[in-house]
């Protein structure tokens, strides 16, 4: 594109700008309107509304519109389970760093390590499935296995003598928030290892082979070719796992809905909980308020780290 | 005398490959079983009556009774899908066609302020559903587009064109542009080149926008279940809590259902497995 832009000026004479050419310029913006409305009206608008919406209280019966300032933000200050949601949040994010980040990395390690191109395939499509089958399925699928009369679980751990372990996983306010993170590493983790299986795939081969024609080890070549070389790509999916784990509303919901006694409450659920469970809009969107700063947070710390290593993703 | 020494460290080094290499293939054989066990697990509830399911949940079906696939089909499951796979092509249709439309004008004409409007593109990326969620309640209230399908198409085109697009810029920039050169000579608008020249040429990273909406939208949960409450125009994920709410003590049902909703998602997948692969590759490379 760039080069035959240089073909094309050296080919034609330079005329100056007329007007015309100008209007035709303004007239290309046509390529990008239906985007750029589409965009703002349903993806920058709203977030602008949200906030306007978390400064408003509206009366349930009447519906009428009060202004009550940032009275909704002193609340979210003083609310127990906004606390427990925020700490939900962060579990969701270590966990899922270890586990989907640093995991999938070494998992991806070992698939494209193996000699046959047919079994590496094979791999990389067989822990992709969950990822590609709905979350509803795979949250309804495990409410089936935690659960203590049917499921497999207990069932399993039962069989091999653990009998002690044995536990309705979703009834109890300990363990429930757990056993949603644990679907989740169980639905996610094919996903980045596919992502970090490309990433590997990028690497020159012949790094391979002068390293192994240096007598390195696989653990050596791991430890000095892939981790190094992805490294760029293992960053960025610390950054967009973390801002995933703070948008993570469609297992909890399907699961156990935030119970029992929301004690698996994450902030998208208890946005919803109060929005569109209680009818209070200017609550629920302050927590939204919330979810979006932290998000932006992550964006800028991804804005960042593309500017700085020239990756994207 | 070096070849003895030569050999004997190769053999040293062998068993211990060897056994590396096992450990590492079991682990490999072990993971594969969680992850597909479940699913298997799952198809065949569906076909088990209720007093097994209740029973041994590693036994093999007894008798293998299809009625249950039956009956969730035509208590509701069919409807879902038509819904869904409706929502899920007329969007996949809208997001792909506008977003290939914006990356030409980013990367064929000579639209001005381009950094900005590629900034107000790919900044629509970083926004959340959860976030907009509740105004666009009120917004699509007042448009009195709640509760229809529209709703969903134009929301999930809107949230992914975005992305979408930049997959197609980024491939557009990688496209040479001496074919469009000639066809403007040739005195070709630019409208003609779109459709002629950019768009046919496009088609491999096209195949592969269509496939990762596709998976979008057929799976998409928090809009679908908002924004739609009667039953006639839900999605499958949301069809399926209903039926698991009404049909909850028939589990045997549920479980059909589900794997009637998994199954073509997984087909697509292992077809298209390649475009897909494809898609997520240009989405990282630039």
């Amino acid at each position: 594109m760039e080069s035959g832009a240089v073909v094309r000026g050296a080919a034609r004479p330079q005329r100056p700008r007329s007007l015309r050419a100008r209007f035709g310029n303004l007239l290309s913006f046509r390529w990008a309107a239906i985007a750029l409305i589409l965009i703002g009206w349903f993806v920058y608008y709203p977030i602008v509304d949200n906030f306007i919406v978390s400064t408003t209280d509206q009366d349930i019966y009447t519906g009428e519109v009060t202004n009550v300032g940032l009275a909704n933000y002193d609340r979210l200050l003083h609310d127990p389970i906004v606390l427990v949601a925020l700490w939900n949040n962060c579990l969701y994010a270590i966990i899922s760093v270890v586990f989907q980040v640093f995991g999938a990395f070494l998992l991806a390690a070992i698939i494209e390590d193996l000699r046959s191109e047919r079994w590496r395939r094979l791999w990389r499509a067989i822990y992709f499935v969950p990822s590609a089958i709905s979350i509803t399925v795979t949250g309804l699928l495990f409410y089936f296995i935690y659960q203590p009369q049917i499921g497999l679980l207990d069932a399993a751990l039962s069989r091999v003598g653990l009998s002690q372990l044995v536990m309705p996983w979703l009834g109890s306010e300990h363990t429930a928030i757990y056993a949603i993170i644990a679907m989740s590493q169980w639905q996610g983790f094919g996903y980045s290892t596919l992502l970090f299986a490309i990433a590997i795939q990028k690497i020159p081969r012949d790094l391979y082979d002068a390293a192994t024609m240096d007598g390195a080890g696989s653990l050596r070549r791991l430890w000095s070719i892939t981790f190094p070389l992805t490294r760029e790509m293992t960053g960025l999916m610390i950054i967009v796992t973390i801002a995933g784990a703070f948008q993570v509303f469609n297992e909890v919901m399907v699961m156990t809905a935030g119970g029992p006694n929301n004690s698996s409450q994450v902030l998208g659920t208890w946005l919803y909980q109060k929005a569109f469970i209680e009818d209070n809009f200017g609550y629920g969107s302050a927590i939204a308020a919330v979810i979006f700063v932290l998000t932006m947070l992550t964006g800028a710390a991804q804005l960042w780290y593309t500017k700085r290593r020239r990756v994207q993703l | 005398m070096s070849a003895t020494v030569t050999a004997g460290r190769a053999r040293h080094v062998n068993v211990w490959s060897v056994i590396a290499r096992t450990f590492l293939y079991s682990f490999l054989v072990c993971l594969g079983v969680v992850v597909i066990y479940p699913l298997i697990w799952m198809a065949l509830s569906g076909v088990k009556d209720n007093a097994q399911i209740f029973g041994d949940p590693f036994a093999l079906p007894v008798h293998w009774s299809w009625n249950n696939y039956v009956q969730a089909w035509n208590q509701g499951v069919r409807g879902y899908v038509t819904v869904s796979v409706l929502v899920t092509v007329a969007s996949a249709i809208c997001t792909v066609l506008i977003s290939a439309w914006t990356a030409f004008g980013l990367t064929r004409t000579r639209m001005p302020a381009k950094p900005l409007v590629i900034a107000i593109v790919l900044g629509g990326l970083m926004l959340s559903p959860t976030v907009a969620i509740i105004p666009l309640v009120k917004m699509l209230q007042a448009l009195g587009l709640y509760n229809t399908y529209w709703a969903l198409i134009i929301l999930y085109t809107a949230f992914r064109v975005p992305f979408t697009t930049f997959l197609i810029r980024a491939y557009m920039l990688d496209l040479p542009g001496d074919i469009d050169e000639a066809a403007t000579m040739d005195g070709a608008s630019e409208g003609q080149i779109f459709w002629r020249i950019t768009l046919p040429l496009c088609r491999p990273i096209i195949i592969s926008c269509v496939i990762l909406h596709v998976l979008f939208a057929w799976n998409e949960y928090l809009f679908a279940m908002v924004f739609t409450s009667g039953s006639d125009v839900q999605t499958l994920p949301v069809g399926l809590t209903s039926i698991m709410a009404t049909h909850g003590t028939n589990y045997a049902v549920v479980f059909a259902a589900m794997t009637i909703s998994a199954l073509p998602i997984v087909i697509v997948f292992f077809a298209a497995q390649r475009y897909f692969i494809r898609g997520l590759s240009e989405g990282i490379g630039k």
